[in-house]
């Protein structure tokens, strides 16, 4: 475990002692990246991996929110403790955002077993996902029973989700041609279920029937390959690796809900626990969880490593000086990039042969 | 190795306290924050107390706007405040109240631990300006 500053022992201390504001806190250093964050997240991770997490993401309007609130009741009705993240995006232009998620939360208002959090995108590139996964850590060490994650569906955003949680719930509203369009486009890979909200309207059966036609044409060829070399047998995941690459044994369900009203949640509760004992039961649970590891270490290492290339760069005179020399046709980027890397090059191979050279006596 | 560059941002909750349904100058202030780069959240109009606390101590904001034009400040802002305070989270919170608050119930508000009070004809810029000079000491 890593050295923590007296401060931040303190915060690790009384956020598993259960003090809201010192949660509050702990995520405030994960979204500001507060020198010290990774420390604090890394004596945390050994306290998280209890709760289940679950991500809602759909089009603007489709009522995400609402539905979230109406899932958290449930929730609280049962007993669970509850987390929410709400993301949003936030102005290119100014950085700055306004985040109305919260209003929709309504209904477990004033309830402090319920944490809800707002964040925005704060023009981060990649970074909001690592931000998120990491307050949903947070969040996990804290003691929360259940986790949802919130996400308006509207570029790269719906995909990072699947980075987070266990079960990503696709939320569409009826009659949404455009959004059944945007969903072969992407989306529909990264469903483990699909939900229809708004289901009093007119609308709600064909679009039911068009979701179902598409999860059955896209699971179908799937299930077939992947059954059909091995027999039955063969499709029993490996416990040790639990890594089947696909979902092959379970088929999104469709399910209808008016969120306002709570119709229907009860069904989406159900469904998302059905997924949840499926990816207990198929070992592939085990699976996500290594992908989301391998994930997580892989942009970390491009982080750092881009970083300490810029630290290079920037002794070289920064960035602007050498574009410059490579606009002028005084040199080429690909010479730039060879003598940047050559240093940290010679100085990895070093440390390797030092530890060879180590471990053979 | 943290190497990653922090990225700071300040974080502040708009909120509507009571029965009090006007909240023109609540979206006025949200939309001239969230210009200024700031993360507002907006809590939505007739919040009890509670609910507000609850909000400032999980957004974990930077600065708590009021906006009050029931006449009941004198009950309702005190009780944020100590809810505040129950939770630890009153010290590093800018509190700022917005709307019709008499003169003379200015110096109790003050006392119980509001920062500023903007009155009508405030102008934004110098909302902004008092929040930029003051709020995240963290």
């Amino acid at each position: 475990m890593a050295d923590l500053s007296e401060a931040n022992a303190r915060l690790y201390e009384s956020l598993l002692e259960g003090d809201h504001a010192a949660l509050a806190r702990v995520i405030t250093k994960i979204e500001n990246r507060t020198p010290g964050y990774r420390e604090l997240l890394a004596a945390l991770h050994a306290e998280t991996g209890s709760a289940s997490v679950v991500g809602v993401t759909g089009s603007p309007g489709t009522g995400k929110s609402t539905l979230v609130d109406s899932l958290t009741k449930q929730y609280r009705e049962a007993g669970e403790t509850v987390g929410v993240i709400a993301v949003d995006p936030s102005s290119p232009y100014t950085g700055g955002s306004v985040l109305g998620d919260r209003i929709r939360m309504g209904s477990t208002a004033g309830d402090m077993d319920v944490f809800v959090r707002s964040m925005s995108a704060r023009g981060r590139l990649g970074g909001l996902s690592m931000a998120t996964a990491d307050a949903v850590k947070a969040l996990d060490a804290f003691g929360k029973d259940r986790i949802i994650v919130e996400t308006v569906g509207a570029g790269q955003n719906e995909v990072d989700i699947v980075e987070t949680a266990e079960t990503v719930a696709v939320v569409v509203q009826p009659g949404s041609g455009d959004d059944i369009q945007l969903l072969k486009a992407g989306i529909l890979e990264i469903g483990d279920l699909f939900v229809v909200n708004k289901a009093d309207k007119d609308e709600t059966a064909g679009t039911v029937a068009d979701l179902e036609t598409m999860i059955h044409m896209d699971a179908s060829p799937t299930a077939g390959l992947s059954t059909g070399h091995h027999g039955p047998s063969a499709a029993e995941p490996d416990p040790e690796d639990g890594d089947t690459g696909d979902d092959s044994g379970w088929t999104p369900p469709v399910i209808e809900t008016v969120a306002t009203t709570g119709e229907g949640v009860d069904d989406l509760r159900a469904a998302l626990d059905d997924h949840q004992q499926y990816l207990v039961d198929s070992g592939e649970a085990a699976g996500r969880r290594r992908r989301q590891a391998e994930t997580e270490i892989r942009r970390l290492l491009r982080t750092d490593l881009g970083e300490l290339a810029e630290g290079v760069l920037d002794r070289r005179g920064g960035i602007e000086a050498v574009a410059s020399q490579v606009a002028r046709r005084e040199t080429d980027p690909y010479t730039v990039v060879e003598e940047l890397v050559d240093p940290l090059e010679s100085a990895v191979e070093e440390s390797l042969a030092a530890e060879s050279e180590a471990s053979e006596k | 190795m943290s190497t990653d560059h922090a990225q700071r941002a300040t974080r502040c909750l708009v909120a509507k306290v009571g029965l009090d349904g006007h909240d023109r100058g609540a979206h006025v202030i949200a939309r001239a924050f969230r210009d200024a780069g700031f993360e507002v959240i907006y809590s939505g109009l007739h919040r009890a107390p509670e609910e507000i606390v609850q909000a400032a101590v999980q957004e974990d904001v930077d600065v708590l706007g009021i906006s009050i034009l029931s006449g009941a400040h004198n009950t309702l802002i005190p009780k944020v405040i100590e809810g505040l305070q129950s939770y630890d989270a009153f010290e590093d919170t800018l509190i700022l109240v917005g709307g019709i608050i008499p003169e003379e119930d200015k110096p109790q508000l003050e006392e119980a631990g509001v920062d500023a009070i903007f009155g009508p004809g405030t102008s934004i810029e110098a909302t902004v300006e008092f929040v930029r000079e003051h709020a995240g000491s963290e």
